[in-house]
């Protein structure tokens, strides 16, 4: 039969599209199956250099990654704290905590040491407005470093405005204040369930 | 179907001026506004565009002839956003650090029009050779269109050109980074949504004003009176 002919056919119309359908789903199939270990592995390479942004060098000898514990907390949700160790010796905490910025979740991973000191605050993730609001990205400037060696009574916790010791930006409020309550609300965080982190062997 | 009189030279003078997708037929207008915040980044999605482009108008060229008039748009769409997810994928997996880079680029690309309007306008009528080319005048054209907006809105907005380019292209292309006027406090508004209104209209303006220089000059060969008539 004519190619032409054939296509005026109304089940010609639904078999070639479910055809295509079908094939290109194989394709996403079998792309899938190729790239999801190089994908995982590329994620979990990420994950461990953010770790070790939050961490200075030395605080830790064991594989973060290996050692986590699952605590809820936090708005109901578990957390997945990742723990250092030194020799063996239970020596630091990582973990991710996030809050409703200007525009978003800000998303915050901080690394404390075992008596709940900060040893390094990363912004992961955030949607606050250019050129404002993104200066908590440490690659546009050093503001997050602020936090380091801070810990929950030794600072006060707020942005100047606020009568607290952390920095404000010109034009941009809502975002630092959100960090530093999220950094705040992390330490107590870790303050109440720090025997929980630091007791459970892996 | 094979329309004959289809040159190379035309195909890409329409791509890169007369058909250009942002400057002449207005399309792709959310990639354009959103991502053009730099001249980096309007150069990594017009190249991104340009890759997913080039690959689409050939395969939906190839099957052309088997696909019906009455379910071609649902059988591009499905083609177009395989191929994104193909796209995203293996760069997710095997070039990470581009990936890091490109990535929110890349999801773009399935609500860009631009590529399902050349899979209707042009490779749905044409030949394999002449729709890879097509893509990849008007992929270069969208290219070139959104680097320059990127890099006006980049220069008046926060006083540099092509920052963090050997991210994208590799170190050593950071000569293309230049911070042209140091101590620069910006224009925030240039950088923000309303900024890519302001120079997609300049930018207008400037090639409106070009195309009627040309015209008055005469179509004076052959190859313009063409266009003349359209």
């Amino acid at each position: 039969m004519e190619l032409a002919i054939l296509r005026d056919k109304i089940g010609y119309h639904g078999v070639s599209l479910a055809l295509a359908t079908v094939l290109t789903g194989a394709a996403l199939m079998l792309a899938n199956h190729l790239t999801l270990p190089a994908i995982a592995q590329a994620a979990e390479d990420d994950l461990k250099a953010s770790l070790v942004q939050v961490l200075p060098e030395g605080m830790a000898d064991n594989n973060l990654l290996a050692d986590t514990v699952s605590i809820d907390g936090l708005g109901g949700k578990p957390v997945t704290v990742y723990r250092g160790r030194k020799a063996g010796v239970y020596s630091a905490a990582v973990f991710q905590h996030r809050a409703r910025g200007y525009a978003g979740d800000i998303v915050i991973l901080v690394g404390l040491n075992a008596e709940g000191v900060v040893q390094g605050v990363r912004v992961l993730k955030h949607a606050e407005t250019p050129g404002l609001g993104d200066k908590i990205e440490v690659a546009k400037s050093p503001w997050v470093h602020a936090f380091e060696g801070k810990a929950l009574g030794t600072a006060r916790w707020g942005v100047k405005k606020d009568g607290g010791e952390f920095d404000q930006f010109a034009g941009a409020t809502i975002t630092p204040r959100t960090v530093v309550k999220t950094v705040k609300e992390a330490l107590e965080f870790y303050a109440a369930h720090r025997t929980e982190i630091a007791g459970e062997k892996p | 179907m094979n329309c004959e009189s289809v040159t190379t030279g035309k195909l890409f003078r329409d791509g890169l001026w007369d058909q250009n997708v942002v400057f002449a037929q207005l399309l792709a207008m959310c990639p354009a506004m959103a991502v053009t915040t730099s001249g980096t980044n309007g150069l990594g999605m017009g190249l991104a565009t340009t890759a997913v482009l080039v690959v689409s108008n050939m395969l939906i060229s190839a099957i052309r002839n088997l696909v019906s008039d009455q379910v071609r748009i649902p059988i591009f769409v499905v083609v177009i956003a395989t191929l994104v997810t193909l796209v995203d994928m293996s760069l997710n997996a095997w070039l990470h650090d581009l990936h890091k880079v490109l990535g929110l680029f890349i999801a773009l690309i399935v609500v860009n029009c631009a590529i399902l309007g050349r899979a209707e306008a042009f490779a749905f009528k044409n030949g394999v050779k002449a729709s890879a080319i097509d893509g990849l005048a008007m992929g270069l054209g969208f290219t070139l269109a959104l680097t320059i907006m990127g890099l006006v809105r980049e220069l008046i907005g926060a006083g540099t050109l092509f920052a963090q380019a050997s991210l994208l292209l590799g170190p050593s292309f950071s000569f293309l980074e230049v911070k042209v006027i140091p101590n620069y406090s910006g224009v925030l508004m240039m950088i923000l949504p309303p900024g890519g209104f302001l120079v997609l209209g300049m930018l207008l303006v400037v090639k409106r004003m070009v195309d009627q220089r040309l015209a008055k000059r005469g179509c004076a060969t052959p190859d313009a009176a063409a266009h003349c008539s359209v």
